[in-house]
This record gives structure tokens, C-alpha cells and sequence, in this order.
């Protein structure tokens, strides 16, 4: 379903330019808003709605085979480690939903660097970074020598 | 003036070169980090690695873990069900080296907040099929998108790489890659002792079905431009399979997927008389592919047959009756994140055709085709395997590298391991990082060389199109 953009509410901040992986949405260069530069090339996967600070990015279906009146918005909680939906129907009927995005706070993980560095025999074993202990088992599992017939 | 013309040539001098930043290039990184610690590892991304590649959308479930830790599956249960699905055409030894690994990923991605839904009774990770368990997953890609970030020495988003360079003193070794900036034009060159490709696989390979204004929407996302191929078989990697297309039975139009429907919510499909055609169509199948009929869960390919079959006797449209089965409202919920998490447009025809799925069943086709190697196909690379497990002509040097030197793989780019998934996908790239890490040590004193001559060629070559 491709976006398109409230022109009253785009301030040209360009989030949806940077953030879009189709890499379809551009800042008009007279108007200063952005825009879907090719509809057909959207995965409608809300990344620009979502990072849109004005909340001036919508979506409709593609017009093959949905026909208008409906809408389908998000807002994407990054503090409250939300999103929330709104679904409303074409015929008005209204479903709304709220899930969980993260349980620790952003910016948190800890760097593969920050860990003690492996043992340098260790580059030749088959095991990964944090094993075996992040396995939760025991030990890697490990096959006999391949032999050939 | 031309379009780029005051374009530059900047080059990049890296250890560890990743080439995609999707699940595949992101493990990739984060392993680089971890074994080479004084190593310089870039990862380079089309668009920005906080949503790009197949799960720029999020997901909703992870699709490969073992639960070893509860004694739910062994590693050599998943090659097996990999070896089913695929009717046979697996490498398992790639697929086995995935799965005994594949849980200390999800592990990690837990710690590192990604949320995951637990079964109240037993506290366990709720699963959704044998191998699939179900997530809040929203905001998967950015999670692992920082780890990638905190690993990489730098991440270079909007270039795209267009092709591989190699060495000049030894044949058959690679030296980085080159592309631009789909920003200001500008000629990236990547000069590296090690080059993963983590790149995606093809999506627009083959008509959509849908011929007006979505004719670009697509199952598998429209920026999966077949770099993971694209980038290999010019230079001669051997590949594997290509000739394998993924087809999938979807919610028609918007491409909603069916796994949690049949798996978890156990809705039934049906075609337009309410009858299970599937089970219908059991002799039919079993006198085309013998005891393969007969496996459970029926092979990916054999559903589809099932499906393509019943619509061409003009028994469709093919049905999923979600109403069967949305009783209650943590159902509902369920049914609904599945596609808020990873295929909004979904619900958004939902939305404009007035379907409630509780109170109507919605219609299944199947999708167009396409090439990658991540879900439940083969496509990719040939791999050297994993030491202790890969026979001796599988493997030649450092588990995932191809038939390049110093080239290495993880996703869609490795062929021959079905149902990597997104988890899969992230510990092959691990496997991967670990390994191109293991050979830049190993050749420390012999540094590739870069021909000067072949970057101008293929500069230009690049810029060819905007030439003329």
C-alpha cells in the first residue's frame, strides 16, 4: 500500500528520507515536502509512518484492490517501548491494539567488545561468541568424524 | 551538467568487509567484533541498517529455534524437517552447523530486548509450530541493528555495492568491492582482506500478481535487487540450485503469511465447498513423489501443488477460516499482531474491503515466484562446511567460504540450507564473521592487492548508464 504525505503537516525534516529501505521517499525540491516518488515500489512497511516526528505520513491500499476509506495508523512509542494501532474500517468500524517493542532500555546492548576477549585457541574450536553458555545446554552439539563409505 | 557529475572516488581500507546489512550482515558484524577485536570490520547497506533488508517491516515470529534447553528439538531434528520440506535437496552439514547454534542467538537477542512471548504454563518461549516460537517484533531490526552498529568499526548506509574486486597477485582471491552513494554519486572502494556477502536475494524476478498500482508489492521486499547473486556468479563463485523458486501460499493481495493461522490458531483452509483439498489430494500426490506425501509437515512445494491444483479444477478460491477459530480476544490479538508486526498492508486490506477475520474467512493465493535462499529455499552460494560435520569434498578452508578465496556468505548468498529464517539467517552470518576473522589471521602476511586498472573499469561501468 503506498504512503503518502499530508503536505499541511510535513515540515521537509527528511526522517522518512533517511529511514525509507525502498528508498522511495524524497523531499520535493519545490515544495520542500516529502513525497513517494513511485508508489509501486512500496513494501508498506511503515518505516517513514512510524519515524515521522508530525505524524504526517498515511498509507492506503493500492488502488487494485482497495478501494478508500479506510485508515490504519501507528504510533511508535520508543520511551514507553510501545506501538499502538488504529484500525478503522471503511464501513467506520474501529479495532485498536497496543504491543510491547522492547523490554530494555535503548541503547543498552552490550558491545561484543565489551566482553573479555575469547582465547586465541579458541578461533580454530567450532564454538560462537557466549558459547557454550548461551546455548543453556551443557555443550555444543558435535557430530563423530564424517566418514566416507 | 550531467546527473553525479562532480562525483569523488573515496576509498575504504577495511579488514572485515560486510557487504549487506539485513540479519545475515548483522551477525556477521557483531561476531567479527567479537573474535577480532583489534580488526577493522565495515559493514556497508543499501539503505539504513536500522530498517533494511527482509525484516525492515519487523516479524512476528522466529521461525528457527531448537529449545534445546527444554529438550524440545537436537539440531539433526531440524535437518530433517529442512531435508522433508526441500523433498531431499539440502546440504546437512550447513543446516545441522546452523541449528546447534541457532538457539544462543535468540538467546542474545532476548538479553538484548527483544520481547518474546512465554507460554504461562510452562514459562517456556511460546511456540507457534515445532520449530517456531512467537515475538513482539516490532522493532527486531532496529534491536540487532544496534548491536551492528556497537560491532562495526563503521557503517557506511546508502551505498550500493555493485561488485566484487579481486586480487591481483593471487588468482581466485578476493580484495572488496566497489560501489556508490545513492545519496551524492560518489565511487566507493572497499579495499579488504576478507569480504562477507550478506546481500538479499530476488524479488521482481517474475510478473506480481498484481498488474496496476501494486504491481511492485511483493511478498519478499522490493528492494531485494539480487545482490546475493549478482555480486558472486560475475566473478565465477560456484553456485547451487538457482533454478529453485520459492513460491508461498499467502493472504491474497496483501500478503498476510499463514503460519501463525495454521500453526497456532490452527485455522483450516479450505476451497470454495469448505472441504480440506489437502487431505483430498493425498493419493493424488503420493503417486506423483511417493513417501514424501506422507511426511509431516507435507513439503512446502507439495502444499502449493495442492492449492495450484484445486484452483485450476475451478474448485477456488482457497480459503483460510480464521473465523473458526478467533473465540477469544487474546486470539484476536494474536491474529492481529501477526500481520501489525510484519505485513501491515494486510491489515489495511482488511481495513478497505471491510473483512473482519472473525467474522469471514479471507482468500489464500499463492505468490509469484522468487529467488533467495533464507526461507524455504536453496538458492545461493556453494559453502565450504563446518570441519567436523561437512564431508571432505564440502569443505576446502573456512566453514561458509565459497569458492573464492576470502569470500565468505551468510542468508540468502549461502545456498544449499533451507529455513534459516531470520535467527538462521543472523548465525550463519555469526559462522561467517567468526570464520572471515580465522582467515585474516591466518594471511596476515600476505595482504591482497588491489589493481588499480580493474577499479577504474569498473568504475566505469558504473557510471556508464549516466554517461551516454
Amino acid at each position: 500500500m503506498p504512503t503518502f504525505v499530508y503536505m499541511t503537516r510535513c515540515d521537509g525534516c527528511g526522517q522518512c528520507v533517511d529511514i525509507c529501505p525502498s528508498d522511495i521517499m524524497h523531499i520535493d525540491r519545490t515544495y520542500r515536502r516529502a513525497y513517494n516518488i513511485e508508489p509501486n515500489f512500496c513494501w508498506e512497511c511503515y518505516s517513514c509512518v512510524k519515524a515521522c516526528p508530525q505524524q504526517a505520513i498515511d498509507v492506503r491500499g493500492y488502488a487494485d484492490f482497495a478501494p478508500l476509506g479506510h485508515k490504519v495508523r501507528v504510533l511508535r512509542d520508543e520511551k514507553m517501548g510501545t506501538v499502538s494501532w488504529k484500525i478503522r474500517y471503511r464501513d467506520g468500524r474501529v479495532k485498536e491494539f497496543t504491543f510491547p517493542i522492547r523490554t530494555t532500555p535503548w541503547d543498552s546492548i552490550r558491545a561484543p567488545s565489551a566482553y573479555e576477549p575469547p582465547d586465541a585457541s579458541a578461533l580454530t574450536s567450532a564454538m560462537l561468541a557466549h558459547e557454550p553458555s548461551a546455548l543453556n545446554v551443557e555443550s555444543l552439539p558435535m557430530l563423530p568424524p564424517f566418514k566416507t563409505k | 551538467m550531467r546527473l553525479f557529475a562532480p562525483r569523488k572516488t573515496k576509498l575504504v581500507d577495511a579488514d572485515v568487509l560486510i557487504i549487506g546489512g539485513g540479519f545475515g550482515g548483522c551477525g556477521a558484524t557483531y561476531e567479527s567484533r567479537f573474535w577480532g577485536r583489534n580488526l577493522k570490520i565495515v559493514l556497508v547497506e543499501t539503505a539504513n541498517i536500522e530498517r533494511s533488508g527482509a525484516v525492515a517491516h519487523g516479524l512476528s515470529a522466529i521461525n528457527c529455534y531448537m529449545g534445546m534447553q527444554w529438550n524440545e528439538n537436537r539440531p539433526e531434528d531440524h535437518v530433517r524437517y529442512a531435508r522433508n520440506d526441500l523433498m531431499g535437496l539440502v546440504r546437512e552439514d550447513l543446516g545441522f552447523d546452523i541449528a546447534r547454534h541457532v538457539d544462543s542467538t535468540v538467546h542474545k537477542f532476548e538479553e538484548w530486548g527483544l520481547p518474546i512471548m512465554k507460554n504461562p504454563k510452562t514459562g517456556r518461549y511460546l511456540r507457534e509450530g515445532r520449530w517456531q516460537i512467537m515475538i513482539h517484533g516490532e522493532s527486531y531490526k532496529p534491536i540487532i541493528a544496534e548491536a551492528a552498529r556497537k560491532s562495526a568499526s563503521e557503517v557506511y548506509n546508502r551505498i550500493m555495492v555493485t561488485h566484487l574486486l579481486m586480487d591481483k597477485t593471487r588468482p581466485n582471491r578476493v580484495a572488496g568491492a566497489v560501489g556508490f552513494s545513492v545519496r551524492d554519486g560518489n565511487f566507493y572502494v572497499f579495499r579488504a582482506k576478507a569480504v562477507i556477502v550478506a546481500a538479499g536475494g530476488a524479488s521482481h524476478i517474475y510478473k506480481p500478481r498484481s498488474i496496476g498500482e501494486g504491481l511492485g508489492r511483493t511478498w519478499y521486499a522490493p528492494w531485494s535487487s539480487a545482490s546475493a547473486y549478482g555480486l558472486l556468479i560475475p566473478i565465477g563463485v560456484k553456485m547451487t540450485q538457482m533454478e529453485n523458486k520459492i513460491v508461498l501460499a499467502r493472504f491474497k493481495d496483501g500478503y498476510g503469511p499463514v503460519g501463525a493461522w495454521f500453526l497456532l490458531l490452527k485455522a483450516r483452509a479450505t476451497n470454495a465447498y469448505g472441504e480440506d483439498y489437502e487431505a483430498a489430494r493425498f493419493d493424488e500426490i503420493k503417486a506423483l513423489v511417493g513417501a514424501y506425501a506422507e511426511k509431516q509437515p507435507l513439503p512446502t512445494c507439495l502444499r502449493n501443488h495442492a492449492m495450484i491444483e484445486e484452483i485450476k479444477a475451478g474448485k477456488g478460491p482457497i480459503d483460510m477460516q480464521t473465523q473458526e477459530v478467533l473465540d477469544t480476544r487474546e486470539k484476536e490479538e494474536i491474529g492481529w499482531e501477526d500481520f501489525l508486526d510484519m505485513t501491515v498492508g494486510q491489515a489495511v486490506v482488511w481495513a478497505s474491503q471491510n473483512i473482519d477475520p472473525k467474522e469471514r474467512p479471507s482468500e489464500l493465493i499463492t505468490s509469484e515466484p522468487y529467488v533467495m535462499g533464507s526461507h524455504a529455499t536453496c538458492s545461493g552460494a556453494w559453502a565450504s562446511g563446518p570441519e567436523d560435520c561437512a564431508p571432505a569434498d564440502y569443505q576446502w578452508g573456512y566453514n561458509r567460504m565459497m569458492s573464492v578465496e576470502g569470500l565468505f556468505g551468510a542468508g540468502d548468498a549461502i545456498g544449499g540450507r533451507a529455513h534459516k529464517f531470520s535467527s538462521g539467517s543472523f548465525t550463519e552470518g555469526r559462522i561467517a564473521g567468526k570464520s572471515a576473522v580465522r582467515y585474516v589471521v591466518d594471511m596476515a602476511k600476505h595482504p591482497p592487492q588491489v589493481d588499480e586498472g580493474q577499479i577504474e573499469e569498473l568504475r566505469d561501468t558504473v557510471f556508464r548508464p549516466l554517461e551516454t
